[in-house]
């Protein structure tokens, strides 16, 4: 038999005390499409950017092909014919396809020679892999699933066998990240071995041969995908058993809480985002907004917070929001509580410790701030402390700034303070992006509370089963409109992913 | 990674600044042909080393307490406020002005009227560029500049042509009367019986400025102003998010740097000139900058290092006196501490944390 294309033995990397990867040996066969699964801070990361010459293991050896080999940089990986394709591409927006290929891979100081020579490289490569992308079209006009398949065709442009791909389907619609995996298939069949690194339990039971499992910074088990399941994955990323679906009531409506009519969004480079679109809350009930990322769901969730301008009517138990001069102060006071997608840029001040951010947006409140202006900074201390444990924050220390806890913790840092509040009506953007699945139960139960106490929940995500395991009713977002308004238990995941590439309706 | 404990961060990184600092400007007296050592013990000396230096020394500080807070209190909103010389300059403008519009009887009726119109009259200096950079957008660091030569000529004028005591040649106002003149240090301290040095120019204003150093701490740390202040300092989308207006907090923040700045005129212009001259605010407008720098904008440590620039103040004084060196010198040691505090913070910071974390995992 062949020797393996990839082989780590007894890999180690510790940051400053933690040790983020402990004694990983990992062997990939020639061929194969070898999935890596694990929560965030599993390692992951860490062991694919030690193969790709980001890292350096403090102990370990690479072999590659059979061959020891010491990968202190990038350059040194795509050498040994490791391609790397990133979570966050990296193209130049503004240059064409070919361009982008031979960047840094340039031959001599004229550009005309090496770009003729890649015309007709790219040309066999698109015809060899079925990667059909135009060389002349310029990135910022390509959709996302085009601009992936340029990352992987610049990675065999330098001549890779062992093609990474980092949580490639984190802005594909369903159909296109099907897609890829045809390709990654085909790239397969032609020889090349694949490294697919997700949290998804599903792409891994769709696309790969062979998958690892790491939890805490150890391998803790390598599995042939076909005689595996999603629980018994679930339960070695955990380390406990977990429950995928939850279990929820029949919703009990009550009046309109929330109405939105005709409201519109411009961004800061003064394009309509959100074209005009109409909808009504209940009482008692979850309106999941599903959709692609970028199609304006982040502007509309916004734009209902307070944070972002925008035009026609929404109304709170009657009451207009004032759209023209929004403000987070006038959302708090009609007991609306939002937890934003970006923790870290708008939920969160990094800079303050666990227990500044527990007041965060409530200072104004009694409880934390008297008329005189003087905060009562014991009881904001006090509050953190038990929100923090009611919410299971970890590192419990209340003193740390949010800078130091790890995502899934500011998550439920933010959580804990927008939903111990009791808000009569919660917008809720990603509320598990980037949350260990362990914790994703229990972010989902509360939010099921929430619901169940009879308050009007909005649940913007990209996770479709979180949309479908959670919310009541489901409208898709597509290019800023709103489209397919349904009950979700009429619905299904093959309909919802149509809407979300912009078909049906 | 936890933080540092504080005392590192506010008074161990900033001693290995000054320490670097001070033996690069022992290079620069050696070329000079001085002796540093020699040099260091006449600064030293000449600062502290009796109640005539220590009476200069505090004068100094008093000066750079006030810039220095001023500065830290808008960088905490993330606002660069380098318009400290113009504010301070205006400053003392309302301060002459108070000081001259009414025959005071005594000071302490005087001192409050001077403070409220030396702050208003810097908060207002600064409520411009405050304004600009709140509602549009320009930038607080191009503007304070601006404003800053605008406040020199507009003093310039102001003396030349409406202040001047006619018939005199002076570009300055009349002595203020006797009833707005502040207690010095010899006054004070004689109250309770200890001896002070006369001459020396130090008042009451550096207890107003241990005051104010109080009271931004207290403002910073303690009030919700103060929260949302940090809050948007840290990050702007945020505070936006948490329903905190821009354009208060930059407006408040400025107008309360402005006025800190303008608070500087009771101790120049009141305290020691008592008239309002060309030049009452001697570059410690841009002092304030380093002290904050150094003082990492806490309060604490703006007082500390207020008091080591007014160290270096009046130490380099009497370097010039009975050295070749001239007075420049501590104009160098200034320069060194801004470079090293501020653009090179993390060539000290760093090693530091290493040798911190290192030590604290060897005792876990």
């Amino acid at each position: 038999m062949a020797a393996p294309a990839i082989k780590l033995t007894n890999i180690s990397k510790n940051f400053g005390p933690v040790q983020a990867n402990k004694n990983i040996s990992l062997s990939v066969n020639v061929g194969t499409i070898h999935g890596i699964v694990g929560e965030n801070g599993a390692g992951k990361s860490t062991l694919m950017s030690i193969l790709y010459g980001f890292y350096k293991a403090n102990s370990g050896e690479i072999f590659v092909n059979g061959n020891k080999t010491i990968i202190p940089d990038s350059q040194a990986a795509i050498s040994a014919g490791i391609g790397m394709v990133f979570q966050h591409f990296k193209l130049v927006e503004n240059f064409s396809v070919l361009e982008n290929v031979i960047l840094g891979a340039e031959d001599g100081p004229l550009l005309k020679q090496s770009l003729a020579k890649a015309r007709v490289q790219l040309g066999k490569l698109s015809k060899e892999y079925e990667l059909d992308v135009d060389p002349d079209a310029i990135i910022e006009n390509m959709s996302v699933g085009l601009q992936q398949r340029v990352e992987i065709l610049k990675a065999l442009y330098r001549n890779a066998n062992i093609l990474i791909l980092d949580e490639p389907t984190g802005v594909l619609t369903p159909s296109e990240a099907n897609h890829l995996f045809r390709i990654l298939k085909n790239l397969r069949d032609q020889g090349k071995t694949i490294i697919l690194i997700t949290h998804k339990l599903r792409e891994i039971m769709a696309a790969t041969d062979t998958v690892s499992v790491m939890r805490s910074g150890e391998m803790t088990a390598t599995l042939k995908t076909a005689k595996t399941s999603p629980e018994e994955l679930a339960e070695l990323m955990v380390g406990r058993k977990v429950l995928l679906n939850i279990s929820k009531k029949e919703p009990k409506l009550g009046d309109v809480a929330l109405e939105v009519k005709n409201l519109r969004v411009t961004d800061e480079k003064g394009v309509l985002r959100v074209k005009g679109i109409t909808f009504d809350v209940k009482e008692g009930e979850i309106l999941g907004i599903a959709g692609v990322a970028g199609n304006g769901q982040s502007e509309l969730l916004e734009a209902l917070g307070g944070f972002r301008k925008s035009q026609g009517s929404v109304s709170v138990y009657g009451h207009s929001l004032n759209l023209e001069n929004p403000s987070g102060q006038e959302i708090r006071d009609l007991s609306i509580a939002h937890v934003p997608e970006d923790r870290q840029r708008l939920g969160l001040i990094m800079e303050f410790s666990a227990w500044e951010n527990i007041g965060f947006g409530y200072q104004h409140e009694p409880e934390y701030s008297n008329p005189w202006g003087l905060m009562n900074n014991k009881k904001m201390r006090k509050d953190a402390d038990d929100k923090m444990s009611k919410f299971d924050v970890r590192p419990i220390d209340s003193k740390l700034k949010a800078r130091n806890f790890s995502g899934g913790n500011q998550q439920k840092l933010v959580l804990a303070r927008e939903i111990e509040r009791n808000p009569d009506i919660l917008l809720i953007g990603q509320p598990t992006r980037g949350v260990d699945i362990g914790a994703i139960e229990f972010i989902h139960n509360e939010i099921i509370k929430l619901r169940d106490e009879g308050k009007a929940i909005v649940l913007v995500s990209v996770e479709l089963d979180e949309i479908l395991s959670l919310t009541d009713r489901v409208s898709v977002m597509f290019d800023g409109n709103l489209i397919g308004n349904r009950l979700t238990s009429d619905t299904n995941a093959m309909e919802l992913g149509l809407l979300m590439g912009g078909e049906g309706e | 990674m936890t933080k540092l404990p504080s005392w590192i961060d506010i008074l161990l990184i900033p001693l290995i600044n000054l320490i670097i600092a001070l033996f690069l400007s022992a290079l620069v007296v050696l070329y000079i042909g001085e002796n540093p050592l020699n040099a260091l013990s006449i600064m030293i000396k000449g600062a502290i080393g009796s109640s005539y230096g220590w009476g200069y020394t505090l004068y100094y500080a008093t000066n750079f307490i006030f810039t220095g807070l001023a500065v830290s209190v808008a960088f905490h909103a993330r606002m660069f406020n380098i318009g400290g010389e113009g504010q301070a300059t205006l400053g003392g403008l309302g301060v002459a002005l108070v000081c001259l519009m009414f025959p005071w009887p005594h000071w302490s009726i005087a001192l409050p009227v001077a403070i409220i119109g030396g702050a208003l009259f810097g908060a207002a200096w600064a409520a411009i560029p405050a304004y600009l950079q709140a509602k549009r957008g320009s930038h607080i660091v191009i503007t304070t500049i601006m404003f800053n030569f605008m406040a020199s000529a507009l003093l310039v004028y102001l003396l030349v042509n409406v202040l001047k005591v006619p018939g005199s040649m002076a570009p300055e106002t009349g002595r203020f009367v006797e009833g707005a003149r502040l207690p010095t240090g010899h006054d004070m301290l004689g109250w309770v019986g200890i001896k002070f040095s006369k001459s020396p120019p130090v008042n009451i204003s550096f207890l107003i400025a241990v005051l104010s150093s109080f009271a931004v701490w207290f403002l910073i740390w303690k009030t919700k102003l103060g929260y949302e202040i940090r809050a948007f300092g840290h990050s702007e989308s945020a505070a936006k998010y948490a329903g905190i207006s821009p354009v208060k907090i930059i407006m408040i923040a400025m107008l309360i740097s402005g006025a800190l700045s303008g608070l500087m005129g009771i101790n120049s212009v009141m305290g020691e000139s008592e008239r309002l001259v060309l030049d009452s605010v001697q570059g410690a407008g841009f002092i304030g900058i380093a002290v904050a720098l150094m003082g990492r904008s806490h309060p604490l440590g703006v007082f500390l290092a207020a008091i080591l620039f007014g160290i270096l103040y009046q130490g380099g004084a009497e370097l010039a006196m009975w050295t070749k060196i001239p007075r420049e010198l501590i104009v160098v040691i200034q320069a060194l501490v801004i470079l090293l505090t501020g653009a090179l913070d993390n060539m000290i910071r760093i090693p530091i944390e290493r040798l911190y974390f290192k030590m604290v995992r060897a005792n876990a």
